[in-house]
C-alpha cells in the first residue's frame, strides 16, 4: 500500500504539480495493482474513510495477489483525470474513482487507457471499460425518517445537505416519507453547505436548523460536525456513511453505514479471473452494501419499528418511493400504487410535499 | 419569535468570537506600526496545536495553552524575519499564512477524524436560566467572555495608560519614540507576539470549542476577515466589536436564511460574507480622511537604528 497526500503541503494549488509522476513504475509479473482515488482525507471519518475500509478489506483478502494504492484529497476537477492517468501509467489495471464529480474525468481517462478497468462510484455514465456502482442510500434515509417521525416532538427535522444533486434530493424525500409514514404532519427543513467536507460550515448549518426549531438532525455531508453540533445543543441526530457514535455517544440514534467491501472484493476477483464486465450495480440493504449502525438512545419500541422497516425494505416489501407522491406545490408526481423506477430516481430533482425550501 | 431571535444571537456571538480574538491581536500589532498578514496561518497553527495537545493529554486547558504557544511561535518567526532582518512585512505575512496552512495540514494528517475533549460551556446557575438574556449572555463557552474582556482591556490600555501611549508613539513615529529612549524593536516584538498569542487562541477556539475536531483549512478565511476587520474598524476597538458581530451574523445568516426556506440560491448565500467584506472595504476607503486620521503612520515601515 502506498499513501499519497494529494494537497498537503502548501494547501491546494501549489501541491497539484507534485502528484503526477510520483507513482512508481510497475514491474513485470507484479500482483494486480488496484488504485483508489478519494475526494476527502481517509480520516474524514465518513465517505472516504468507508471506501478505505473496503480497500483494506480487499487487500487483506487477496494478500500477495494484489497491491493497492490510494490517493486522497483529489478535487473533482481536471486533476482527477491526471491522477487516474498517472495510476494507469504506473501499471494499475483496476481503478476505483469514488466520487460523483469524477464522472467525466473517469470517462476521459478510460478512453486513453482501454486496457485498464475503471469503476466510478455514484455516477451514471458507463463505457466498455467503465462500470458504475452505487448504494441505495435513500433506503437508510427512510428508516432514519421513521425514527425521526416517532421521536420529534415538533414534528420538524433538519437535513444538512451538501449539494442539490439527485442523491441528496432522494435522501431528503425518503427521509420525509419515512417521517410521514408515522406522523402525517411531519416537516423537514434543509440547508445546503455547497461542499461535501467543511466541518465548521456543516456544524453551523446544523445550528441554524436547530435554531429554527428542528429537534432531530440528519446530515448528507462527510464529517461528524453536524452530529457534534446537535449533541452540543442536546439534540439527537444520525451519523453519515459510517458509525459516528464516538463523536456523540448519547445523541447518535443510528447511522447509515456504507459497505463497499463486498463490491470491491467481487470486482477485484472478476479482474483476477478475467471475467470483468462493465455494468451498473445499485445495492441496498438486501445486497449488504448498506447497513445501519446500532439503534441507540431511543425507546425499545421505536428501535423495533426501525428494525422492522429495514427488514421490509430488504425483503422488497417497501419500495420507499411509492405513489401517491405529491411535490411541494401539491401536484401528483407519482400516481397511487405506482413505484418510481431507478431511471427516474437517478434524475430526481423535485421535492415531496412536506420538505420546506427550494433547491438550487 | 423571541426564541428564534435568542437562538440567532447565541449562534452569532459564538461565530464572531474567533474573528474578535484574532482581530484584537492584529489591532495591537498594527497600532505599533507592524502589518502582519499571517493571521490565517497563525490561527491554523493554533488550531492544530490545541487539538493535538488536547487529544494527546486529554486536557482542554493544556490544549488552549498549546494553541496560544503555537501562535506565539509563529509570530516570533514573523518578527525575526520582518523586524530583525527587515524583510518586507506584506510578503513575510503572506508567507507565514502559506506556511501555516501547509504545516498545519502536514502535522494534522494524523488527527483528522478523531474526537478530542471539548471546552465546556459555562453555566452560571440562575443567571444562565434567565429568559432571553440567560442563554445569550450567560451560557456561552469561557473564551467568548475572555474575548470581550480582552477587547475591553486593550481598548482601555491603548487609550488611557502610559503603556498605550508608548505603543501608539511607536506606531505613529518610531524615530521620535526611539529618540525618547524607548526600545522600538523590543516593543514591536512584544506586540507581534501578543497578536500571535491571540490568533493562536482564536484557532484553538475553532478546534476545541466551535467545531471540536481538526480539519485541514478549518479556519476557512477567518484570519483574513480579522485583518479586514481592523481596517473596517479604522483601528478603533469598539468598532472592532461591531464589525466582528456583523460578520459573525453574516456568516451565520447565509445558512440561517436557507433553513427559513426563502427562495434564494444557496450559492449566492454562501458568497454573502465575502461580498459583504468587499462592499464594506469599498465604503470605508471612500472616506480617505477617516483612514488617514486613525491609521498608524508607521504601518508597514521597517525601523532601523541609525548612527
Amino acid at each position: 500500500m502506498r499513501r499519497r497526500q494529494f494537497s498537503q503541503l502548501l494547501g491546494g494549488g501549489a501541491a497539484l504539480a507534485a502528484a503526477p509522476g510520483l507513482i512508481g513504475q510497475a514491474q513485470a509479473a507484479d500482483p494486480l495493482k488496484v488504485g483508489f482515488i478519494y475526494i476527502g482525507p481517509v480520516g474524514d471519518f465518513g465517505w472516504s474513510y468507508q471506501h478505505d475500509v473496503g480497500r483494506q478489506a480487499a487487500a487483506a483478502q487477496f494478500g500477495d495477489k494484489i497491491k493497492t494504492t490510494f490517493v486522497e484529497n483529489v478535487p473533482e476537477g481536471p486533476d482527477a483525470e491526471k491522477v487516474m492517468n498517472d495510476l494507469a501509467n504506473s501499471g494499475h489495471k483496476l481503478i476505483f474513482a469514488t466520487s460523483f464529480g469524477y464522472m467525466n474525468y473517469t470517462l476521459n481517462a478510460a478512453k486513453k487507457h482501454p486496457g485498464v478497468f475503471f469503476e466510478h462510484a455514484t455516477g451514471y455514465k458507463q463505457a466498455p471499460n467503465v462500470a458504475t456502482y452505487d448504494i441505495r442510500f435513500y433506503q437508510a434515509r427512510f428508516v432514519q425518517g421513521v425514527i425521526a417521525g416517532r421521536l420529534s416532538k415538533a414534528g420538524l427535522a433538519g437535513y444538512v445537505g451538501s449539494l442539490p444533486v439527485p442523491e441528496v434530493v432522494q435522501g431528503m424525500n425518503a427521509f420525509l416519507l419515512g417521517m410521514r409514514s408515522v406522523n402525517p404532519k411531519a416537516r423537514l427543513k434543509f440547508v445546503m453547505v455547497n461542499s461535501w467536507y467543511d466541518p465548521p460550515k456543516e456544524g453551523d448549518a446544523a445550528k441554524a436548523l436547530i435554531d429554527q426549531g428542528c429537534d432531530i438532525i440528519t446530515q448528507h455531508t462527510d464529517s461528524p460536525a453536524p452530529l457534534q453540533a446537535a449533541a452540543g445543543r442536546g439534540v439527537k441526530g444520525f451519523g453519515q456513511s459510517t458509525d459516528m457514535v464516538k463523536f456523540a455517544k448519547d445523541f447518535q440514534l443510528s447511522a447509515s453505514v456504507d459497505m463497499w467491501t463486498p463490491y470491491y472484493i467481487k470486482r477485484i476477483q472478476d479482474v483476477l479471473a478475467g471475467t470483468w464486465k462493465s455494468g451498473n450495480v445499485w445495492g441496498g440493504f438486501d445486497s449488504g452494501m448498506l447497513t445501519m449502525a446500532p439503534f441507540a438512545n431511543m425507546p425499545d419500541d421505536v428501535a423495533a419499528q426501525a428494525k422492522a422497516t429495514v427488514a421490509d425494505i430488504a425483503a422488497g416489501k417497501n419500495k420507499v418511493f411509492v405513489g401517491p407522491l405529491k411535490d411541494q406545490s401539491g401536484a401528483v408526481k407519482v400516481a397511487a400504487g405506482a413505484t418510481m423506477g431507478d431511471g427516474e430516481l437517478a434524475g430526481m430533482q423535485w421535492l415531496v410535499e412536506g420538505v420546506e425550501g427550494k433547491l438550487g | 419569535m423571541s426564541f428564534f431571535l435568542v437562538a440567532f444571537l447565541v449562534s452569532t456571538i459564538a461565530a464572531a468570537t474567533p474573528l474578535l480574538l484574532a482581530a484584537v491581536g492584529e489591532l495591537v500589532v498594527e497600532k505599533v506600526g507592524v502589518l502582519n498578514l499571517g493571521v490565517e496561518g497563525m490561527m491554523l497553527s493554533g488550531a492544530i496545536a490545541g487539538f493535538a495537545t488536547a487529544h494527546e493529554t486529554g486536557s482542554v486547558g493544556l490544549g488552549v495553552l498549546a494553541a496560544i504557544a503555537a501562535g506565539m511561535a509563529m509570530a516570533l518567526l514573523f518578527g525575526v524575519i520582518s523586524l530583525s532582518l527587515q524583510a518586507n512585512q506584506t510578503a513575510t505575512g503572506l508567507a507565514l499564512t502559506i506556511f501555516g496552512r501547509g504545516f498545519s495540514a502536514l502535522v494534522g494528517a494524523r488527527y483528522v477524524g478523531i474526537p478530542a475533549p471539548t471546552l465546556p460551556k459555562l453555566h452560571l446557575g440562575a443567571l444562565s436560566d434567565l429568559p432571553v438574556v440567560g442563554p445569550v449572555l450567560f451560557a456561552q463557552d469561557p473564551l467568548v467572555y475572555l474575548a470581550l474582556v480582552l477587547l475591553g482591556l486593550v481598548a482601555w490600555g491603548l487609550r488611557s495608560t502610559h503603556l498605550g501611549l508608548i505603543l501608539r508613539a511607536v506606531g505613529d513615529q518610531h524615530n521620535a519614540a526611539h529618540a525618547l529612549g524607548y526600545p522600538v524593536l523590543g516593543i514591536r516584538y512584544a506586540a507581534v507576539v501578543f497578536g500571535g498569542a491571540l490568533a493562536g487562541l482564536a484557532g484553538g477556539y475553532m478546534s476545541l470549542a466551535y467545531t471540536p475536531m481538526w480539519a485541514q483549512d478549518m479556519t476557512a478565511g477567518r484570519g483574513w476577515v480579522a485583518v479586514a476587520l481592523v481596517t473596517f474598524a479604522a483601528w478603533r476597538p469598539f468598532w472592532l466589536l461591531v464589525g466582528a458581530w456583523c460578520f459573525g451574523a453574516l456568516m451565520y445568516l447565509s445558512l440561517y436564511v436557507q433553513a427559513l426556506g426563502l427562495p434564494v440560491p444557496s450559492a449566492l448565500l454562501s458568497a454573502l460574507p465575502y461580498i459583504g467584506t468587499v462592499v464594506v472595504l469599498v465604503l470605508i476607503s471612500r472616506d480617505a480622511r477617516r483612514i488617514r486620521l486613525h491609521r498608524p503612520a508607521m504601518l508597514g515601515q521597517p525601523f532601523q537604528t541609525r548612527g
